[in-house]
C-alpha cells in the first residue's frame, strides 16, 4: 500500500472541498475500497473518509413519498428497516443476498453503488486490464472468462457489475443523488453506470470529487411490493458473488399484469434493466408464456464474451423463476436464505 | 470414577477409564475463542522488524531487475533481502538429503519456477512500509513460456507415487478380466488443483540469540522441521527451539518446511534483529504446497450379476519442473473392492507451478471421488442399488495383497449409515425423485477408506512428590484437538485425574512426536504417552513392592493395580499407598519413565490396516438453473478406538464438509498463459459456507483392533473426506441423471445439461 494522505471531513462541504485534490478518493466502509488498495490495484494519494457524515445515515420518506437513503446507511441497516422492506422488499431481499453478514454491517450504500467489477484479472496487476490501466489489453476476453458479460460488452472489456442492490435499483427506477464541486445532480440509477464501449476505464458517470449523498427510491415504486422478488444464482449458497441475478415485480390486476419491472444482475457492466420486456409484459395475462416471451425479449440482444454461453439460458430460466415468483406474491416474510432459488417454491417443476 | 492400570500384563493396561472414551470439550477452547492462545505471529519481540515477501509474477524465466533501491528508499524499510546479498546457507536449497525434504527457494539465484514464487525479502520497521517497499521493487523478468495443465508438457512415468509406492502394480489379469467381463464402463474423471487454505496464514517470527535461534512458527512436524534447519543453518538441532503450541490449520500445508521461513530466519540473520514474517493470503498459493490437479481414468469390468471381475485405475498427475511428488490417486483401488484383477498406473508432467505436496487425505480425496463415482457407474450398468453392488463386492480380504485385515468393521457401517439415512427407499433410476416444490432430489453413497498409520514417537512422564503427574511429548495441535486428547490419555496411562496432570506439548525441546500427518497422530503420540506412565507406574512399584515399609511389600509387580494417584494390592484392594507417600517414603522428588512407539512391523506384515466408513448424501438440485444443494448426509465410520467422540465427531463432520467442497466447490483457477492463480483468495476460492452445509449426522460403530497399535487407535483425521466427495456427486447423479465427471461439478455443467 502507498503512503497516502487521511482526511476525516465533518460536513459534505468540506468532503467535497478535500477530495477536489488529485488522485482522492473517497472511503466508505472500505470493504471494496482497502481490498483494491491492498492489492495495488488502486492507489490513491488521499483518502477522504466520509463515514464521520452523520448527515448521510438517515433513511427519510419526503412529503410526496419518496425514500431517501442516506449514501452512508449500511446495507443492513436499510434491509433490516421494517418499513423499507415491507415497501421495497426485493430491495431487501438483493441486499441480503449480498456477501456475508459481516460485509453488510459494514458495506454503505454508496460503495455499495460504486464498488468495482469482480473480474480477476482487474485484481491482478500483472494482467492486462483497460479497466484498471486504459488502453494495456483485456487479458479476460481469452483468459478465465466464464463468469463475464453476456450483455452491453465490448471487445475492450467484458467484465460485469457485481452489485446485488442495484439490480432491483434499476428496476425500479431509483434516484441518485449527487453532489460535487459543481454543485448538485441527479442521475437514474440505470445512467450511473457506464457501458464499456472503448472508454471502460470509466465506469460512472460522476466526475472527480463528486460524491454520492443519497438514493431514493420514487413512491411509485411501491405499487410492485406485493409482488416483487430478487433471485441470484450463486456457485454456493450464500457469500457468493451472482452468476446471474435477476429483480422482477409486478403489479396484478384482475390475474394480468398491468406493470412489469425487470432487471438482470452479473450479465454486463451495469445492472441490466430489461425495458423491453417490461412492455411486453404489461397488459398480458400473467402466465409461463408471457414469461417466457419476456425473458426472449430481455435476452435477445445476449451474446456470450468467451466461455459463458450458459448464462444466456440460465438467465432465461432464472427471469422466468423470477417472474413467476413475483406472481405468486412477495412471501409474508423474508426466506431464511434471501434470493436462493430454493427459497423460490413456485415455478420449480417448470421442467418437469 | 477414576481409571485403573493393571501391571499384570504386558502391555500394562488392561482397561481404559473414565479420560479415555470422554467426549471432552477441548481443554484449550476457551483461550481460542476468548484470543488468548498466541498462534505464531501473535508473537512480537521486542526489537521485532517485519519482512514481507516479494513473489514472482511469472511462472517461468528469470528476474532481470530489482528497483531495490526504490524500495530502500521508501521510510521504513530497513534492509532489502535479494539473491545478491542474502546470508549463506550451509545447505543447498536445491539438495536433497533426504526423501522429505522438497526443494525450495531461497533466494538461491535468479531463477523462477512458478507463480508466487519469493524473489526479495524487504524488512521494514512496519508491516505496512514493507509492504510498500516490496511493491516498489517492480521486478522486470525474462520470461518463457509457463507451462500449465495436465496436457503442458510430455507424459512420463513417475519412478514412485506417494510416498514411494509403486507407479504401476497389478494384481491378476486387468486386461483379460476386463475384455472377458458382461459389463464394462470406461469413465475420465478430473480433479482441479487444490489448495490447504487453512485459516492461519503461514507465519515465522525469528530471533538469533548469538548461536541459538529461537522461532515461532506453526508446524504439524517439530523434530523434523529442526533438523531440516539445522542442516540448513549448521547449527546443533539443540541450538534451535521452535515454538508451535497452535496452528490455525494445517491440512499437510504445514507438514515440512517451506521456503518463506527459511527466508524469515535469514531476515533475521541479516538485520541482527527478530523478524516476523507472515504470507500473504495469495502468497499461499505457491511455495507451501498444494494438490496436485488429477485426470483418472476408470475402466471397470463386471459379470451380469454384478461380480466385479477387474478394475483399471489410471492417474495422470502433475508435479513441478524441479522436484518429484505424486499423488497417489488410484492407490485406494488395491485396498477396497473385491475384483480379481486389479491394475493402477500413473503418468505425470512436470508443470511450473510450486510442488504438489501433502494435502488432506493425499492421493485418496481425489482418488476416492473417482472411484466410488466409477463404482456408481458400473452399478447402474449392472442394474443394481449402488450400496447392494458395494455390498456384493465386500472385500473379506484385502484385494490386491489377499492379507486380512486387521479389523473392518465396514458391513456395519453400511448397514448403520443405510438405516439412519433410509437408504433402501431410494429408486433405483435417476431423476425419479422430487421434493414438494420441485425440486430435484438424488441420493448418493460412497465408501470411506483411509490406511491406518502410526509413526515412531517419544513420550516423558514424571510423578512429582505432591503425587501429580507430568506428561511431555512435542505433539502438534491442529485444531484437531491433540491438547485434549492427549491429556486424556496421560491421565490413564498414569491412573491419575485430568487435573492432576501437566500435559506439555508445542515444543521442539520435547520428545520428539512425529508428524502430525497421516491421520496418525493419536496413534503415534498416544502410544508413547501409555507406555511412558507404565514405565512411570512400574518404577512406583518397583519402589513400593521392594520396601518392606510399604504395605504392598512382597506383593509383586504382578500383583499391583494403579488407580486414583495410588498403588493398591490386586488380591486385597484395602492394602494399597497413594504414589506421594511411596515417594517421600523413599526420599525422591520424582519418578520419570519414558516411552516410545513405533509401527510394529511384525503387524503390518501380516495385516492390512484400514480405517473405513459409509456416507450417504441427499442433495437438492434446481431443474432450471442447477444449482445444488446438499440437503442431508449421514456417514458411519469403523476407525478403531474412539478417544474422544466429541472431538472424533468434529473431525469427521469436518472431513465431510471437506467432501462437500470437493464435490462442489473447490478449485484453483490457473490462468494457463501466465501459471498464475486467478482466484487466490477466500472469497473467490470456494469452499462450503453454513448454507451449503446442512445438519450432517456422523458416528462410529464399534470396532476393536488388537494389531493395530496397543490402544487400539486407527485415526479419523482424513477418512471423513473420503467417501463423502463420491456420495454427493453420486447424489447429483441420482437426482439429474446426469453424470458431470469434471469436478467440482458446476452450475455451468447442469445448465449446459439441461439439469
Ligand atoms: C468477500 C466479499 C464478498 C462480497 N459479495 C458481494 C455480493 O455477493 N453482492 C454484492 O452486491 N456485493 C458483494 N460484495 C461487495 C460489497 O457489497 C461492497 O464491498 C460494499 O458494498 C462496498 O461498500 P463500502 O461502504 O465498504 O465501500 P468502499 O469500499 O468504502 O468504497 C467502494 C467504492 O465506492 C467509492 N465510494 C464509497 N462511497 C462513496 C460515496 N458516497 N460517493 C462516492 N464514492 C463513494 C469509494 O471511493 C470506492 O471506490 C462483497 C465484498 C467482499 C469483500
Ligand atoms: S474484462 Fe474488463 S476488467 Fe476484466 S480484464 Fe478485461 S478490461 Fe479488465
Amino acid at each position: 500500500m502507498n503512503r497516502f494522505d487521511y482526511v476525516k471531513p465533518a460536513t459534505v462541504a468540506e468532503a467535497i472541498a478535500a477530495a477536489a485534490a488529485p488522485g482522492a478518493a473517497y472511503l466508505a466502509s472500505g470493504t471494496n475500497l482497502l481490498d483494491l488498495m491492498k492489492g495495488n490495484v488502486v492507489r490513491p494519494a488521499r483518502l477522504v473518509d466520509i463515514t464521520g457524515l452523520k448527515e448521510l445515515t438517515r433513511i427519510e420518506t419526503s412529503g410526496n413519498g419518496d425514500v431517501r437513503i442516506g449514501a452512508l446507511v449500511r446495507n443492513a441497516d436499510l434491509a433490516y428497516d421494517a418499513s423499507f422492506a415491507k415497501d421495497f422488499p426485493a430491495v431487501a431481499e438483493a441486499l441480503l443476498s449480498g456477501a456475508s453478514a459481516q460485509l453488510r454491517n459494514a458495506a454503505t450504500v454508496g460503495g455499495n453503488l460504486l464498488q468495482r467489477t469482480r473480474c480477476a484479472y482487474f485484481y491482478d496487476t500483472a494482467s492486462a486490464c483497460n479497466k484498471r490501466t486504459a488502453g494495456s489489453g483485456c487479458d479476460a476476453r481469452d483468459g478465465e472468462n466464464s463468469q463475464h458479460a453476456v450483455l452491453g460488452w465490448s471487445e475492450a472489456c467484458i467484465a460485469t457489475n457485481p452489485s446485488d442492490f442495484c439490480v432491483p435499483l434499476t428496476a425500479f427506477d431509483a434516484i441518485v443523488e449527487i453532489e460535487g464541486p459543481a454543485g448538485r445532480r441527479e442521475v437514474s440509477l440505470d445512467a450511473l453506470h457506464l457501458l464499456p464501449g472503448r472508454t471502460p476505464e470509466r465506469e460512472t458517470v460522476l466526475v472527480p470529487g463528486e460524491m454520492i449523498v443519497a438514493v431514493r427510491l420514487p413512491a411509485a415504486a411501491r405499487a410492485f411490493a406485493g409482488h416483487a422478488r430478487y433471485l441470484k444464482v450463486r456457485e454456493r449458497n450464500s457469500y457468493a458473488f451472482a452468476v446471474v441475478s435477476t429483480a422482477a415485480g409486478l403489479v396484478i390486476e384482475n390475474g394480468s399484469i398491468r406493470e412489469a419491472r425487470l432487471a438482470l444482475g452479473g450479465v454486463a457492466a451495469k445492472p441490466w434493466r430489461a425495458r423491453e420486456a417490461e412492455t411486453l409484459l404489461a397488459g398480458q395475462a400473467a402466465d409461463a408464456r408471457a414469461f417466457e416471451r419476456a425473458a426472449d425479449a430481455a435476452l435477445r440482444d445476449a451474446k456470450p464474451s468467451g466461455d459463458n454461453a450458459y448464462k444466456i439460458p440460465l438467465a432465461r430460466q432464472l427471469i422466468v423463476r423470477a417472474l413467476q415468483a413475483a406472481m405468486q406474491g412477495t412471501p409474508a416474510r423474508m426466506p431464511a436464505l434471501p434470493a436462493s432459488p430454493f427459497s423460490s417454491v413456485p415455478g420449480v417443476l417448470h421442467d418437469a | 470414577m477414576t481409571p485403573e492400570l493393571n501391571l499384570s500384563r504386558d502391555p500394562a493396561h488392561i482397561r481404559h477409564g473414565s479420560n479415555i472414551g470422554q467426549p471432552l470439550s477441548r481443554v484449550d477452547g476457551l483461550a481460542k475463542v476468548t484470543g488468548r492462545a498466541t498462534y505464531a505471529a501473535d508473537n512480537n519481540p521486542p526489537g521485532l522488524l517485519y519482512a514481507v515477501l516479494a513473489v514472482s509474477s511469472i511462472a517461468r524465466g528469470r528476474v532481470t531487475a530489482l528497483d531495490v533501491d526504490a524500495a530502500k528508499a521508501h521510510p521504513g524499510v530497513v534492509e532489502v533481502m535479494t539473491q545478491a546479498n542474502r546470508p549463506p546457507l550451509h545447505a543447498d536449497p536445491d539438495g536433497k538429503p533426504n526423501p522429505f525434504a522438497f526443494r525450495f527457494e531461497a533466494l538461491q539465484n535468479d531463477r523462477v519456477r512458478y507463480a508466487n514464487q519469493p524473489i526479495a525479502v524487504v524488512i521494514a520497521e512496519s508491516l505496512e512500509a514493507a509492504t510498500e517497499g516490496a511493491a516498489l521493487l517492480a521486478p522486470r523478468y525474462e520470461a518463457e513460456p509457463a507451462r500449465i495443465g495436465l496436457d503442458a508438457d510430455a507424459a512420463y512415468v513417475p519412478p514412485a507415487v506417494g510416498m514411494g509406492s509403486p507407479a504401476e502394480e497389478r494384481h491378476g489379469d486387468v486386461e483379460a478380466a476386463l475384455a472377458g467381463s458382461d459389463r464394462q464402463i470406461t469413465a475420465v474423471y478430473e480433479t482441479p488443483p487444490h489448495y490447504h487454505n487453512a485459516m492461519e496464514p503461514h507465519a515465522i517470527v525469528a530471533e538469533w540469540q548469538g548461536d541459538r535461534l529461537v522461532i515461532d512458527t506453526p508446524t504439524q512436524g517439530l523434530v523434523m522441521m529442526r533438523a531440516r534447519l539445522a542442516e540448513l543453518f549448521g547449527i546443533a538441532p539443540e541450538n534451535i527451539l521452535i515454538r508451535s503450541p497452535y496452528l490455525g490449520g494445517g491440512f499437510g500445508g504445514k507438514g515440512l518446511m517451506a521456503g518463506p521461513q527459511v527466508l524469515g530466519i535469514l531476515a533475521a540473520k541479516m538485520v541482527g534483529r527478530p523478524v516476523k514474517l507472515v504470507a500473504r493470503r495469495e502468497q499461499l498459493y505457491g511455495p507451501f504446497g498444494h494438490r496436485s490437479p488429477t485426470r483418472q481414468t476408470l475402466r471397470l469390468g463386471a459379470n451380469a450379476a454384478g461380480q466385479l471381475a477387474g478394475i483399471h485405475h489410471h492417474a495422470r498427475i502433475a508435479t513441478s519442473s524441479f522436484e518429484d511428488f505424486y499423488e497417489s490417486a488410484a492407490h485406494l483401488t488395491h485396498t477396497l473392492y473385491a475384483a480379481p484383477a486389479i491394475a493402477t498406473t500413473y503418468d505425470a508432467v512436470r508443470m511450473d507451478t510450486g510442488t504438489p505436496l501433502f494435502v488432506r487425505a493425499p492421493g485418496i480425496a481425489p482418488g476416492s471421488i473417482a472411484l466410488e463415482s466409477a463404482v456408481d457407474e458400473m452399478a447402474a450398468a449392472c442394474g443394481l442399488d449402488p450400496l447392494a453392488f458395494r455390498v456384493k463386492n465386500y472385500a473379506e480380504v484385502e484385494p490386491s495383497t489377499g492379507k486380512p485385515f486387521s479389523s473392518k468393521a465396514l458391513r456395519e457401517c453400511y448397514t448403520q449409515g443405510a438405516e439412519r439415512f433410509g437408504w433402501w427407499d431410494r429408486p433405483l433410476k435417476p431423476r425419479m425423485m422430487r421434493d414438494k416444490d420441485g425440486f430435484l432430489v438424488g441420493w448418493g453413497m460412497g465408501t470411506a477408506t483411509f490406511h491406518a498409520l502410526m509413526f515412531a514417537g517419544q513420550a516423558r512422564a514424571v510423578i512429582r512428590r505432591d503425587g501429580s503427574g507430568v506428561v511431555e511429548s512435542g505433539a502438534h495441535d491442529m485444531g484437531q484437538g491433540a491438547w485434549t486428547a492427549f491429556a486424556q490419555i496421560a491421565a490413564d496411562s498414569l491412573a491419575l485425574e485430568r487435573d492432576q496432570v501437566t500435559f506439555r506439548a508445542g515444543t521442539s525441546d520435547l520428545p520428539d512426536a512425529g508428524i502430525a500427518g497421516g491421520s496418525a497422530h493419536t496413534a503415534t503420540v498416544g502410544t508413547p504417552i501409555h507406555n511412558a506412565g507404565a514405565a512411570v507406574i512400574a518404577k512406583l512399584a518397583e519402589l513400593a513392592t521392594s520396601d518392606q515399609r510399604s504395605p504392598l511389600f512382597g506383593a509383586g509387580n504382578a500383583g499391583v493395580i494403579a488407580r486414583s494417584g495410588r498403588l493398591l494390592r490386586r488380591d486385597d484392594e484395602g492394602r494399597g499407598e497413594s504414589y506421594a507417600d511411596i515417594l517421600a517414603r523413599a526420599g525422591l522428588d520424582q519418578v520419570e519413565g519414558s516411552g516410545s512407539g513405533m509401527p510394529d512391523p511384525a503387524a503390518n506384515e501380516q495385516y492390512a490396516m484400514h480405517s473405513h466408513g459409509a456416507v450417504f448424501a441427499e442433495v437438492k438440485v434446481d431443474p432450471d438453473l442447477g444449482q445444488v444443494r446438499v440437503t442431508r448426509m449421514v456417514g458411519a465410520f469403523a476407525a478403531g478406538r474412539i478417544i474422544n467422540p466429541k472431538l472424533v465427531k468434529s473431525q469427521l463432520i469436518g472431513g465431510m464438509i471437506w467432501g462437500i467442497s470437493l464435490a462442489l466447490h473447490e478449485e484453483a483457477v490457473t490462468d494457463p498463459r501466465s501459471g498464475r492463480i486467478m482466484n487466490a483468495n477466500l472469497g473467490e476460492y470456494h469452499v462450503p459456507v453454513n448454507a451449503d452445509v446442512p445438519a450432517i449426522e456422523a458416528f462410529t460403530v464399534e470396532e476393536h483392533d488388537p494389531f493395530v497399535n496397543p490402544l487400539g487407535i486407527k485415526g479419523v483425521g482424513e477418512i471423513g473426506i473420503t467417501g463423502s466427495a463420491g456420495a454427493v456427486a453420486n447424489a447429483v447423479a441420482h437426482a439429474t441423471g446426469f453424470r458431470v465427471r469434471r469436478f467440482p461439478v458446476r452450475i455451468s455443467d447442469l445448465v449446459r445439461a439441461g439439469a
